[in-house]
């Protein structure tokens, strides 16, 4: 029969939302909203899918449990254009809007949030020099990217400044026409594999919080960086997680981005891109949660019936998809909001990311309960899931940092 | 001495949009369900599209041109980009109307007269389509061109100086090979190729391709359907088998039911 048919894991591909009629007699309005793709993000949405169905879903289980660097998938994707989605166009990128590129992480994420994180990466860490390189920087360090498969890596969190960007404690001193950085680094996606780094380092220890930080481009195999060894996390275990020491290492001013003083507004920038992208990789993994416990339960049978015609089950099962369908439609909501430089787009990046990342670890946790036993073991999908959820709600700034966030804005909104 | 007019090679695709392979289809009360249920690219059309465009990096300078060319609604546009972004030059899109029937008989009249216009030296097309699973299309076309044709194609080998083409073809005992003269026709099977995924820059590449749109009436073409619909049903419903626990227990049913 049919050799495609074989790609069984290929998700079922749920039916569009075209009303069959129309009961309103107005016509719609072509400015309003849509919650349509247009036939390019339909075509990217269909590559990814593709791609993650046929390169990344059928070696996750092999990536999760040897914890290597998933180098073949990095290869492939960059080669397929699946990296560097929203790097422009000038310098070798795609140029995609943040939703093109939510939607296929959402794609991606579905495969194994390890391999999105992976990929993702590059976008956290090429984004301030987006927001904030100049015209060589971006040539030089955004042009490599999409010229070779390389990875990039974000360098802010520090043993004791995480949360707390303000309290990072790594210093640059101007010597000359260079920088010369101290200090170390902690839980670096990427930070063995990468070509060059983002760093935020102290350049002026009196100035205020937002004024105290400048951004660097630091190249990998500047002297004195000492990578320690990978780290073991409970999830996303293909990823590379690693501490970075800084010790006297030589940066030209030129590599530096903006002024002084100006790291930490361009790294809470970046934010706005990436936010919404970590959340659509969460919306992926809730989904999958949902098909692959959608499924288990029509096949598993107790009490003479599948257990999906059991209320319970069924509730749970709705519950899910309630989950993932609002989470995706709030990372929509914040991509475009950043897509159209919306004022309230940093509001919206954290609803995003807080709503995704929490039906994550709610629906992997669902998908477990109805796997029963089986979902706790290892043989059978849903125990991964389980585990990678519980970054989405800690990592690109903590549940309770976005809540932070987006209480600043309810207390301006309804200032008294 | 006058040079040789250069012996470029023109292909032609004709491709089909279908209900994507995936998609559990519905019977409804006109039919299988077909609103709003995702559709692709046949995919017996894709691996046509991906030997054309594999053709031509093997015969780099040879091949002048791939296009492809679909008769379906306004929607079926899709499946000609997504040929285009696997690397087909040029597409040109008969548009009928939603919910119209086209048979293979339609099929076939229409592409004889694009072959007409475009003067192709090979059509390469899908063996069938996965919706109506008719089989005919290709047939036909070479029939109305009075051109050969090779069912089935397992393996495809060019020879451009020769004007020749050789086919490894599918039949029920195991491989056939024919050689012809072209112009011909060639309808692909599954073993031919695995297709590309058109990368994401060539998603975006696509767009700037030519894609023609022509008419029914511009092919003056009879387009009626021969052949009345009576009914479409849904296969009956298989009764829930069961589970045994052992060999000797299957071997008991299966002698019980007869069939040992």
């Amino acid at each position: 029969m049919l050799r495609s048919i074989s790609r069984t894991s290929q998700r079922s591909l749920a039916r569009s939302t075209i009303p069959l009629r129309s009961f309103a007699t107005e016509a719609i309005d072509p400015q309003g909203p849509s919650f349509g793709l247009s036939e390019d993000q339909q075509a990217f949405q269909q590559l990814a899918r593709d791609f993650t169905a046929k390169e990344i879903t059928p070696v996750a289980a092999e990536y999760d449990r040897s914890m290597k660097f998933p180098w073949p998938i990095v290869k492939s994707a960059h080669a397929t254009g699946l990296m560097n989605l929203h790097i422009p166009e000038e310098y070798g990128g795609a140029g995609l809007s943040v939703f093109s590129s939510a939607l296929i992480s959402e794609e991606i994420g579905y495969g194994c949030t390890g391999v999105s994180t992976v990929l993702e990466a590059n976008g956290l860490a090429s984004a301030p020099v987006i927001v904030a390189g100049n015209e060589q920087q971006k040539k030089k360090y955004l042009g490599r990217l999409t010229e070779e498969p390389l990875i990039a890596a974000y360098c802010v969190t520090e043993p004791s400044a995480g949360s707390d960007v303000a309290a990072i404690a790594t210093k640059a001193v101007k010597e000359g026409d260079e920088y010369v950085l101290n200090g170390s680094k902690l839980w670096i996606t990427g930070g063995g594999v990468a070509d060059w780094f983002f760093v935020l380092a102290v350049t002026d220890a009196s100035a205020k919080p937002n004024k105290r930080l400048t951004g660097f481009i630091v190249d990998a195999k500047s002297s004195g960086i000492t990578v320690d060894s990978k780290l073991l996390n409970m999830g996303q275990r293909c990823s590379d997680t690693r501490p970075i020491t800084f010790e006297n290492v030589r940066v030209p001013a030129e590599n530096r981005l903006g002024g002084e003083g100006d790291g930490f507004k361009i790294a809470m920038q970046a934010f706005d891109i990436t936010r919404p992208l970590v959340g659509a990789g969460a919306v992926g993994l809730a989904q999958r949660a949902l098909a692959e416990a959608a499924r288990y339960a029509q096949e598993r049978k107790t009490f003479g019936v599948p257990i999906i015609q059991h209320q319970a089950v069924s509730t749970m099962l709705a519950e899910m998809a309630i989950g993932a369908e609002s989470a995706r439609a709030m990372v929509w909501r914040a991509a475009c909001a950043k897509d159209a430089n919306d004022p309230r787009r940093t509001y919206y990046a954290s609803i995003s990311k807080n709503l995704a990342g929490q039906t994550a670890v709610k629906n992997s946790s669902m998908a477990v309960q109805v796997y029963g036993g089986a979902g706790f073991n290892e043989e059978f999908p849903v125990a991964k899931l389980y585990r990678d959820a519980h970054i989405f709600t800690l990592y690109e700034g903590t549940h309770q940092i976005q809540n932070i966030v987006i209480g600043r804005q309810v207390a301006k909104d309804f200032a008294v | 001495m006058r040079p040789t007019a250069p012996s470029w090679l023109k292909v032609l695709v004709p491709i089909k949009r279908t209900v994507d392979y995936a998609v559990k289809i519905r019977v409804g009360a006109n039919g299988v369900e077909t609103a709003g249920v995702k559709h692709s690219l046949n995919p017996f059309c894709e691996i046509a599209v991906e030997e054309a465009v594999r053709l031509r990096e093997r015969h780099k300078k040879d091949i002048e041109n791939i296009t492809v060319v679909t008769i379906g609604p306004p929607k079926a546009a899709d499946v000609l980009r997504t040929a285009l972004a696997m690397g087909a030059d040029s597409a040109i899109h008969v548009e009928v109307k939603d919910g119209v029937i086209v048979e293979p008989l339609a099929v076939a009249r229409a592409l004889k007269a694009i072959v007409g216009e475009e003067k192709p030296d090979i059509v390469l097309m899908g063996k069938q389509a996965i919706d109506d699973d008719a089989s005919q299309t290709g047939g036909m076309l070479a029939g109305m061109l009075s051109w050969p044709q090779a069912n089935f194609a397992s393996k495809i080998e060019l020879d451009v100086a020769g004007k020749s083409v050789k086919v490894a073809r599918e039949i029920d005992g195991g491989l056939e090979t024919l050689s012809m003269d072209l112009p011909a026709v060639v309808t692909t099977d599954l073993r031919l190729n695995e297709p590309r995924y058109a990368s994401l820059p060539n998603i975006m590449k696509a767009k700037k391709k030519p894609l023609k749109k022509l008419k029914p009436e511009d092919l003056k073409v009879d387009f009626s359907p021969r052949l009345e619909t009576v009914k479409v049903e849904a296969p009956p419903a298989r009764k829930g088998g069961a589970k045994v626990e052992s060999v000797d227990e299957v071997v008991a049913k299966l002698k019980e039911a007869g069939v040992l």
